[in-house]
């Protein structure tokens, strides 16, 4: 395929053509007369954005999602390539498992597919999967994580992130002391848990396994990552860290930088996420750290789920809600809308620092002649109501269903292909 | 009203016309033939996630007096274990006409979402930690009997004490909310390892002292305590407890005259509360188990007989 875009505005304001032609970006002045054309005056033209956290829950919960629908739903949000988490069933635990998840991601993807395997063995946490055997397969795989499950047992977190670095690789943790924050714990511990009567999550559940990792991370000299940072504490210390030099990363979800604690008041568990939604304070404090870049990244933690895990009492349904087909809407909504990002920093945040962190070639490359045709065409004024039946996700649980937010995306293509047109 | 969730979505006018209600229903409880037509043809489904032998039977003759059908459904062991959801459950249920739940479960916020699904009517019988509305009534029932018989109308510049596991118990969060529409004055007293996060904003006073309290208090709610707290760092040994929270002899001779006693029940006798003190003359636990049946009776009247409408 080749098309000719032509007057698009790139992140730093330039006005360009650009040509697409076999999967990469080619000179538009080398474009054939009659080529495609699509007429981009008005819109931007970024680089396709990278996700670092996704759930795709195949194999295993195919009614939740599939590769496929999963990655569908990517497209339409703006990606062109995601991290498909460990905690399928089997778990993502061998090079095998890993294979199969990244071949199904060749032979079914709308978007390229990374796997990240598992820290431990059955995410149990109590031995090392074959991460060597992981990074060495067809799958390449570069991050891991237990994700849903913190490596709680502080040996085997050292263990991990000194056992990676033999080839680059990143331990991304999910941060709650299991004894701070137990399995039942399902709301902000507050005066909304109090009232709600539901089990509290306090916020130093999570900062304080932080304090520990970025410890381990300074000691091992190795890279660690805090997936879904929900915490005005866990920023405080990841600032800190990164102040001393430590390799630490994080990231910050579509939810927790738009939705708050009160949500939950209507027992909707649509609104149950695990770390739980927090207060306006501590959302406040994660959209000041992704400005400032002490959160590095935008991960969605997209975790769809079919409708039978959701209609239990809230304390037993499953946590998670849908985030990638919205994702890009909700960082315009909250930080370029509010003036408190630029569109180069956004492209830094969802597209060239997830990728580098997941070190995938190809991806969150400038838009420049010569690179991978992987982009996403963008009206940053367009917005409408969310509507939760639309989604390309087999999954129902989207948070802002019903709620005004821009409509950002136009097309999405990746490797030259056109995955997603309005 | 519709439903009765939690005491957080009643209004004084509402809750003082359930307990004039209960008042006249508490008349029929005295009569040789205790039968009301009242509800005739309706069905109530009390239905039972959780164990509550009390509840559920106070409920179930409070249908009865009032001549609905009433059926009991124990669900204990929760639906989840047989693989089907709560929805699924409960419109299952919804969908034979039942016209009222009585819902008793074991998550906070069950009650609300079955609400929210069904196209019957609810009441909530205990959700989890969170709310038990009937049980705040017929609290307020009992107390308001007991101050009436000591020749004092009303709760206003009444102290209603609350001791025990706050953080685990419905019971005190329905009674937070109800006292604070009625007018009185409600303290709340634990040791700080089980006082739920945000107290300080429910607009009652809170202590971990006992004594100070005792000779304040006109009337003193003892809560369960469970021996599980223990191992779970809530507090040392039950002696220890005992000492700090238990209505003790001792304590029992320092209450104000003519202070009631109350208790949710089932009672550990020698732990939270002294069998002197559960028997005392001033002990109102009987009383709250009568008042229930009443209490009861006016809310699912208020709830499925008007035929005004203005309570559907
Ligand atoms: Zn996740």
């Amino acid at each position: 395929m080749s098309l000719l875009i032509n007057g698009a505005r790139l992140a730093d304001g330039t006005i360009t053509d650009l040509y697409l032609k076999d999967g990469v970006l080619a000179d538009p002045a080398s474009a054939p007369a009659g080529v495609e054309r699509f007429d981009a005056a008005g819109l931007l033209a970024i680089p396709g954005l990278v996700d670092l956290h996704t759930h795709l829950r195949q194999p295993g919960r195919e009614d939740a999602e599939t590769v496929d629908s999963g990655t569908d739903a990517a497209a339409r949000g703006g990606f062109t390539c995601v991290h498909a988490m460990a905690n399928t069933s089997p778990v993502t635990d061998t090079a095998e498992a890993a294979e199969y998840v990244h071949a199904l991601g060749e032979r079914e993807g709308h978007c390229q597919v990374q796997v990240v395997g598992a820290v431990t063995k059955g995410l149990a946490g109590e031995e090392l999967a074959e991460l060597g055997m992981m990074a060495d397969s067809k799958a390449k795989v570069r991050v891991f994580s237990d994700d849903g499950k913190c490596v709680s047992d502080s040996l085997l977190m050292r263990r991990a992130l000194t056992y990676v670095k033999a080839f680059d690789g990143m331990v991304a943790q999910h941060s709650q002391d299991p004894r701070l924050a137990g399995s039942t714990a399902c709301c902000h511990e507050s005066e909304w848990s109090g009232r709600l009567g539901l089990p509290g999550w306090p916020s130093q559940a999570e900062s304080v396994i932080v304090a520990r990792d970025v410890e381990l991370a300074a000691l091992t000299d190795s890279r660690v990552h805090v997936c879904h940072v929900s915490t005005a504490e866990s920023v405080e210390i990841i600032r800190w860290a990164k102040k001393r030099g430590v390799k630490v990363t994080a990231e910050a979800t579509p939810h927790h930088l738009l939705l708050d604690t009160p949500l939950v008041a209507s027992y909707d568990t649509t609104f149950k996420v695990n770390p739980p939604l927090r207060t306006s304070e501590h959302v406040e404090a994660i959209r000041e750290a992704l400005a400032d870049g002490t959160i590095d990244v935008v991960g969605t933690d997209h975790a769809p789920h079919a409708r039978q895990d959701k209609d239990h009492p809230f304390d037993i349904a499953l946590p998670g809600m849908l985030g990638l087909e919205q994702a890009l809407a909700v960082v315009i909504e909250v930080m370029i809308n509010t003036g408190r990002m630029d569109w180069p920093t956004l492209v830094q945040r969802m597209s060239s620092t997830p990728a580098a962190l997941g070190q995938v070639p190809g991806q969150g490359r400038p838009l420049a002649i010569g690179e991978p045709a992987n982009l996403v065409l963008v009206d940053p004024t367009a917005r409408a109501a969310v509507d939760a039946a639309a989604s390309k996700s087999r999954s129902r649980n989207n948070p802002y269903h019903g709620r005004d937010l821009p409509d950002p995306v136009v097309a999405t293509y990746w490797r030259g292909r056109q995955t997603y047109s309005r | 009203m519709r439903h009765l969730l939690g005491c957080a979505d009643l209004s004084a006018t509402d809750a003082n016309a359930i307990l004039d209600l209960a008042e006249e229903m508490q008349q029929v409880q005295s009569r040789p033939v205790k039968k009301l037509p009242a509800l005739r043809g309706r069905t109530i489904v009390n239905i039972f996630f959780e164990d509550s032998t009390r509840t559920r039977t106070s409920f179930e003759i409070a249908g009865k007096w009032l001549s609905a059908d009433t059926i009991n459904v124990s669900a204990k062991g929760s639906s989840v274990s047989k693989g089907e959801s709560l929805r699924d459950t409960m419109l299952t249920l919804d969908a034979m006409g039942v016209d009222c739940f009585v819902i008793r479960h074991p998550s906070s916020g069950a009650a609300a979402q079955v609400a929210s699904w069904v196209r019957a009517q609810v009441v909530n019988a205990g959700d989890g930690q969170h709310e038990h509305p009937t049980q705040a009534l017929l609290d307020a029932y009992t107390m308001r009997k007991h101050f009436r018989s000591l020749g004092r109308e009303g709760f206003a510049g009444k102290k209603i004490a609350i001791v025990g596991d706050l953080l685990h118990s419905r019971v005190v969060r329905s009674n937070v909310l109800l006292q604070n529409l009625l007018g009185g004055e409600v303290v709340l007293v634990a040791p700080p390892t089980l006082l739920p996060t945000g107290v300080e904003n429910w607009g009652c006073q809170v202590t971990s002292d006992f004594d100070a309290v005792l000779p304040e208090a006109d009337i003193v709610m003892m809560l369960r305590v469970q021996r599980e707290r223990m191992a779970g760092g809530y507090f040392p040994t039950e002696r220890e407890y005992t000492a700090g929270y238990g209505l003790t002899e001792e304590r029992l001779r320092a209450l104000k005259p003519g202070a009631g006693i109350c208790h949710p029940g089932p009672m550990n006798r020698g732990v939270e509360i002294s069998s002197a003190a559960a028997d005392a003359a001033n002990s109102l636990v009987l009383d709250q188990v009568a008042s229930g049946v009443a209490v009861r009776m006016s809310v699912l009247y208020h709830l499925l007989g008007s035929d005004e409408g203005a309570m559907r």
